[in-house]
């Protein structure tokens, strides 16, 4: 269970990051056709629902005994990191590196009434929730299950605010962040961290201690790399049958 | 009553969406290897390698049905 503060960091940082993205081109999109004052009452509202939500949560998984924790975060790790995983595979093969498509983010008309925009308030309030709800269970699990929560938590945040900034300070780079790649990463992380805790938290010892960490990220990197080969030789026709 | 109950159908989605995903079979076969490693841990046979081979075989699998479809 003594995993790492830098893989902690890291693997919610980076599971952040990928939301963060949706979140901020959610935000800066309604914030610039409707308003920023409605738009940003709504992100704030958002974020401090989330803050309650990973409280509540953190509270209830530190009553849990160290063992059937182990479990139950990495189960629920595994099977969310195996659907990131496999929509990174998928995504990958089909797209590359693109980023974000031009258009994800709906278009709405610019506010001009008197009063609070509620349009734009919660269009941003649920972006930020929506969007902000699974990363806030990842960070939580993800914390517990390693055992620290305040580095999950650093690399949550760290993520929002550095996507944030990029969003607030030029937001066509923020859909150019190759997302795909991102939510393949992420899903590996996950789906890796989660096999070593759900198994270890049944009470089977696994062979070399926590090195087969390394080695589960090395199967399942080498898994998605040999996957998203057969998945573009799919999609561009090229089968050996066809070749010969 | 109509908001707490669209509130908890919502909360349901969502834990829905998050554990099952949009392929069912990936969560459902994670619970079987699962299963299958407690058992045969009890039985005091090695069972470390039933989840990593689990998760390689059924990403296969399900890619295959997705691309399929």
């Amino acid at each position: 269970m003594s995993s790492g503060i830098g893989f902690v960091l890291l693997t919610t940082f980076l599971a952040s990051s990928v939301e963060a993205i949706e979140m901020v081109t959610i935000v800066v999109g309604v914030g610039a056709t409707r308003g920023w004052r409605a738009t940003l009452i709504g992100t704030v509202a958002g974020f401090l629902v989330l803050a309650v939500v990973v409280a509540v949560f953190g509270l209830a998984l530190s009553a849990i005994p160290i063992g059937p924790l182990r479990l139950i975060v990495g189960a629920l790790l595994l099977v969310f990191g195996l659907q990131w995983f496999r929509k990174g595979i998928a995504r990958v093969a089909a797209r590359g590196l693109a980023g974000m498509r031009a258009g994800e983010a709906e278009e709405r008309a610019e506010w001009t009434g008197p009063g609070l925009d509620w349009t734009a308030f919660a269009l941003a309030f649920k972006g930020v929730l929506l969007e902000g709800l699974e990363v806030a269970f990842i960070v939580v699990t993800f914390g517990a299950g390693a055992n620290q929560l305040g580095a999950a938590v650093i690399g949550g945040v760290g993520a929002v605010v550095l996507v944030g900034g990029i969003g607030a300070a030029a937001h066509p780079l923020v859909s150019r962040i190759p997302r795909s790649l991102l939510q393949l990463v992420v899903g590996t992380l996950l789906t890796t961290f989660g096999t070593f805790w759900a198994v270890e938290g049944l009470g089977v010892v696994w062979p070399a201690g926590d090195a087969i960490i390394l080695v589960l990220l090395v199967l399942y990197s080498a898994t998605a790399l040999a996957y998203i080969g057969i998945e573009r030789s799919r999609a561009f026709g090229f089968s050996p049958r066809r070749l010969a | 009553m109509k908001l707490i109950w669209s509130w908890l159908v919502g909360f349901g989605r969502f834990w829905y969406r998050f554990i099952v995903g949009d392929d069912w079979t990936v969560a459902a076969a994670v619970a079987v290897a699962l299963l299958i490693t407690a058992l045969l841990n009890a039985q005091s046979v090695p069972a470390w390698w039933v989840v990593p081979v689990t998760v390689v075989v059924i990403i296969g699998v399900s890619l295959r049905r997705a691309s399929r479809a």
